[in-house]
This record gives C-alpha cells, sequence and structure tokens, in this order.
C-alpha cells in the first residue's frame, strides 16, 4: 500500500508533511488565513450589511448620506480584482502588521477582499426579515439596538448562517490566490509545487484537501441554518 | 362621561414619489373616546391603513395635530408648517400603551409563542418571574396556554392573531389598533377573535380602532363607524345612524354587503311574482330602526288601509341591542289607501323605498 503510494504520488510525497512546504504546513495556513479574515472580514462585512438595511430608504433609520457611503464603498472594493487588491494595498498591509508578505500579511488582503461581498450577502439576507415584524416591534416600543438584535439579527440567523457558508467557500477560494504574495497555503501547494512543477499528482491531492475542507463547510452551514429555521 | 382618548386633527399624509405625489389621508379629523371600538371601514387604498398607522406615529404626517391620552404626539403649525413631535424616546414608552395587530400577524417567526409576548415586555418594570407570571396570564385570557412552547409556524391563523393580541396587550395598552386583523383569516376564526375584542373592550374597557374592508366585522364589535374614501372620511357616526341612514353611496354599498339584502334584491327581482306586478301592486323595501320593530307593523297595514303585505325576504340585525330591520315586500290595495299606508309607515320611522310599480 505504502509503496504503492509513493509509486503513484512521488510528489506528493516529496513535499513531506510538516516542513515549511509540507503538507500539514499548507492545510494550517489555509485554515489560518480562512479563519481569521472570516472574522475581521466578517464583522466588517456584517457592520456594512446592517448599515445598508438600516439606513435604507425603508430601513429604520433612514440616511440619506450613511447608506450612500455604505454602498459606494461596497461597491469600489467590490469592483476591484482580489489578485490586483492583494497588491494594491501592499503598503497599506505593512502599516498595519509590519509586513508586506506572508501569511499573516495575506489576512489584510484578504478581509478586505472578503468583506464588501459579506456585505452584500448580508444586505440580501436581512432583506428577507419581513418588513412587517419590525413594524410590529416598533408599534410595541422596541428601541434601535432590539430591532437591531432582536429582530433582524435573530429574525435573520438562518439566512445569514446560509450567506456566511458561500462567502466563507468563496474566502477559502481566494485563499488559494494570497500565495502570490508568500502566504502560503493549499492554493499556493497546488499552484507552485504542483502546477509549475508539473507535479501533476501534487495538484490533485491539494485540489482534494481543498475540496474536502468547502464540504466541510457546507456541511455545517447547512445544517445550522437549518436548526435556525422555524418559518 | 365621555373623554377623548385619540384627537387626530387636520391629517394630512403625503407621499412624494417620482414624479407623482400622492395624497393618502386628506384633512382628516377624528375623535376617538375612551372605551370606543371605533370602526374604520374602506376599500384597500382609501387611506384607512395609512390613517392609523399615524395614531403612533409609525407614519408621521404631512400636517396636523396628534393627541393620545392627553400627550401631543405631533403638532404643524397651521401658518408656518413648523413640525414638533415627541421625542423618540418618550415617544417608545407611549407606544408601548398602544397595542397594534395586523392582518398577517408579523410574529416573530425564530421565537416561541412564550417568547413572542415576552419580547413585548423587554423594557417592562416587571421584574423576571413576574414577567413569567404576565405572559402566562396572557395566554391563558387568548386561550392559548397549551401552545406557550411551539412556533408560529405551528400554528393557525387565528391561533396567530390570537398570539399577537397577548403581545400587544403585554403592557397594558388602554389603546388596540387592529389594522385589517380579521382580513386573512376565514369567516368562523374571524368571528372567534372579533368576540375576543369585544371581550377586551367590555371587560377591561380597552379602546380599540377597528379597520377593516368587510362591514360585517365592523357590525360585530363596533359602536362608531366611519366610511374612508380616497384618503377622507366622506361619514361617520354612531353604529345604528350609519346602518340604519346611511347617506353616501359607498357607505350603503358596504352596508348592502354585511346584510346580503342587494343580492335578495337582485334574485327575488327575476321571480315572475315581482316581474309580472299587477296593477296597483309595488315592490318595496321596508327599512325601520328600533322600536318600530314591536309594532305590529304588517299586520297594521291591513286593518287599517287594507293593504295586503306579501313579505320576500327578511332581515334583522341586532346592533348595539336594538334591532335594525329590512324587509322586501310586494304591497298591493287600492291605489289611494296604499298612499296613505306609505305616508303611515314614513310617519313610523320605517323608511320605504319603492324598487318597482306603483306607477
Amino acid at each position: 500500500m505504502s509503496q504503492w503510494f509513493t509509486n503513484t504520488f512521488p510528489n506528493v510525497v516529496y513535499q513531506g508533511w510538516s516542513g515549511d512546504t509540507g503538507w500539514w504546513t499548507s492545510i494550517v495556513q489555509t485554515l489560518y488565513m480562512t479563519f481569521w479574515s472570516a472574522i475581521f472580514g466578517g464583522i466588517l462585512g456584517l457592520i456594512f450589511g446592517l448599515g445598508l438595511i438600516l439606513t435604507s430608504p425603508r430601513g429604520i433609520t433612514p440616511n440619506k448620506t450613511l447608506f450612500w457611503i455604505f454602498d459606494k464603498v461596497v461597491s469600489v472594493f467590490r469592483a476591484i480584482p482580489f489578485i490586483i487588491l492583494l497588491a494594491f494595498i501592499a503598503p497599506f498591509t505593512k502599516l498595519i502588521v509590519g509586513t508586506q508578505i506572508g501569511t499573516t500579511a495575506a489576512l489584510v488582503p484578504l478581509a478586505l477582499g472578503v468583506f464588501p461581498f459579506y456585505a452584500r450577502q448580508i444586505q440580501v439576507a436581512l432583506a428577507e426579515v419581513d418588513s412587517g415584524i419590525v413594524e410590529a416591534a416598533q408599534a410595541i416600543g422596541s428601541s434601535f439596538w432590539d430591532i437591531v438584535f432582536g429582530v433582524y439579527l435573530r429574525e435573520g440567523l438562518s439566512e445569514i448562517i446560509r450567506v456566511s457558508t458561500v462567502t466563507l467557500i468563496s474566502l477559502i477560494g481566494l485563499t488559494a490566490m494570497a500565495g502570490a504574495i508568500g502566504a502560503g497555503g493549499l492554493g499556493n501547494m497546488a499552484i507552485s509545487y504542483g502546477y509549475n512543477r508539473f507535479a501533476t499528482d501534487t495538484t490533485l491531492v491539494a485540489t482534494l484537501l481543498v475540496l474536502i475542507l468547502v464540504l466541510v463547510v457546507q456541511v455545517t452551514g447547512d445544517i445550522l441554518a437549518k436548526k435556525f429555521n422555524h418559518k | 362621561m365621555t373623554e377623548s382618548i385619540i384627537e387626530l386633527k387636520n391629517i394630512d399624509v403625503t407621499f412624494h414619489q417620482k414624479k407623482r405625489t400622492i395624497e393618502a389621508v386628506k384633512n382628516v379629523s377624528i375623535n376617538i373616546d375612551r372605551g370606543d371600538v371605533y370602526g374604520i371601514v374602506g376599500y384597500s387604498g382609501a387611506g384607512k391603513s395609512t390613517l392609523v398607522r399615524v395614531i403612533n406615529l409609525l407614519q408621521e404626517p404631512t400636517r396636523g395635530s396628534i393627541v393620545v391620552n392627553g400627550t401631543t404626539f405631533f403638532q404643524s403649525d397651521e401658518h408656518s408648517g413648523q413640525k414638533t413631535r415627541i421625542s423618540n424616546n418618550d415617544l417608545r414608552v407611549r407606544r408601548r400603551k398602544i397595542g397594534m395587530i395586523f392582518q398577517h400577524f408579523n410574529l416573530l417567526n425564530e421565537r416561541t409563542v412564550t417568547e413572542n409576548v415576552a419580547f413585548a415586555l423587554q423594557h417592562s418594570q416587571l421584574k423576571d418571574d413576574e414577567k413569567k407570571a404576565k405572559v402566562a396570564e396572557l395566554l391563558a385570557l387568548v386561550d392559548l396556554s397549551d401552545r406557550a412552547e411551539q412556533y408560529p409556524s405551528q400554528l393557525s391563523g387565528g391561533q396567530k392573531q390570537r398570539v399577537a393580541i397577548a403581545r400587544a396587550l403585554a403592557n397594558d395598552p388602554e389603546i388596540l389598533i387592529s389594522d385589517e386583523a380579521t382580513s386573512a383569516l376565514d369567516p368562523k376564526t374571524t368571528n372567534q377573535i372579533l368576540a375576543l375584542l369585544k371581550k377586551l373592550n367590555t371587560e377591561f374597557g380597552l379602546t380599540i380602532v377597528l379597520i377593516t374592508h368587510e362591514m360585517q366585522a365592523v357590525k360585530e364589535v363596533a359602536n362608531k363607524v366611519a366610511v374612508m374614501q380616497n384618503g377622507e372620511i366622506i361619514e361617520r357616526g354612531s353604529l345604528l345612524e350609519i346602518f340604519a341612514q346611511p347617506k353616501q353611496q359607498l357607505t350603503r354599498e358596504f352596508i348592502e354587503t354585511a346584510t346580503n339584502i342587494d343580492k335578495a334584491i337582485e334574485t327575488i327581482s327575476h321571480e315572475p311574482l315581482v316581474n309580472k306586478l299587477k296593477d296597483g301592486e309595488i315592490f318595496a323595501r321596508l327599512s325601520y330602526v328600533g322600536e318600530t320593530t314591536d309594532e305590529p307593523l304588517i299586520a297594521g297595514l291591513f286593518r287599517d288601509f287594507n293593504v295586503t303585505a306579501n313579505i320576500l325576504y327578511g332581515n334583522i340585525e341586532v346592533l348595539q341591542d336594538t334591532p335594525v330591520g329590512s324587509l322586501l315586500v310586494i304591497l298591493s290595495g287600492d291605489p289611494t289607501q296604499l298612499q296613505t299606508a306609505l305616508s303611515t309607515l314614513h310617519d313610523h320611522h320605517v323608511d320605504v323605498t319603492v324598487i318597482k310599480g306603483g306607477n
């Protein structure tokens, strides 16, 4: 079995397990990048998504100026292709994390790259919350924060989980590109050590690992979304 | 002694859309007394929902003044148009004393029945165990104690509306606004909900503002009625006045849908009896209110004027404990006697409408 594996996937074995370019290192790098950029990008996206809903003309605190700002920031950042964003914001990255390259440096462009997408997703998810329920909450004298947390985020939870799953999966896709600034990860493994070196077996295994990761996220998201849906 | 609990004065609500101005409510003034069940009737688009949303400022008017329970919510100056509005904090506190229920219930889907009612108590001064007791008491009132831990999706429409009523009553409001609350329900459930509203009115003295397009619903519970059309109140009065002497065409239409008399006239008109009226016969509608119904009206016609009455259709409603009746009859007799009989009926406050014959 082991002999068969070594013969069939020589380059996979060559990469090793725990070294700088090993498989375990790549997996950890991908998880690290996905996790932290999901946290930072997620918070930013949630704030902008909520902002878009609350300040829209039909929201609970209509505000043309704020809405315009939220809308334009999201649109502009969404319009920049990720690979260009990586390079474009390098000075800003250096300002925040002290370096322009490496796994941690990738968090800045990843978070900034994913947040506008997530903000739009959140906007759509929260728009699904019945405006009648919001009106009923206003009629019983609920405060602004009651409505944000008690109505929008609570009633929209299932839908928020669903769009978060979609966003997380697209974020895993973005981490593959972060290899361009030396962030490592499974995407980098597939391209730099697999494709570029004609090591098809390495590309295949790296792709399979990404696929498993995506599948785990998808299934977990589906289960949670269902659990929190009582409609 | 009655006092106004809701005073709306010269309310205008104008919406500006691209290139278009919609006057949803035009110069409406309305006074609702404590303990009233005030029905506001109109077709969809008449502006009734917009008008009641003005009461708790869910909709800010373009002009006018709103005083609820002695507190001025909104006022615009007649000359300068300067608007003054209650502070947001005050408004939230006041809104807790104005319950509201909706056509589509608007319950929180992700919360159980108990949590839905408790949601309204978030800012109440009650302690946690008192809140629990209050929720239980409210659910008992609307007869849903056994559904406390279920989610709205597991309930029928009538049950959902009862949860909504319990939620609306959580902060012991003095006013309940019902915005088409029975319009999405079947007739039987509608009656249950209306009976519950009636009970809340009589037992707790709750003032109810009832918006609907169903005259039937108003007839069951209201003591006063206003009819709205194109943003204006075209007719208003006590339930009896409106039902007995409707002045506007639209009001008559609404009443006829509630009494089925229009259908009866339609059907009976095709009967040979009416189709081929003999000389000296007239097909008429007699309408009367109150005590008149106690007198042997029809017998009197024959006894005093030798006029026979063939009753083809009859409908008697008891509104606010007063009988209101409509009869479709063929009256026959000597033409002079018939005329005298008709004027006698008129003297007895019986409204006679000749539908056919009598030329």
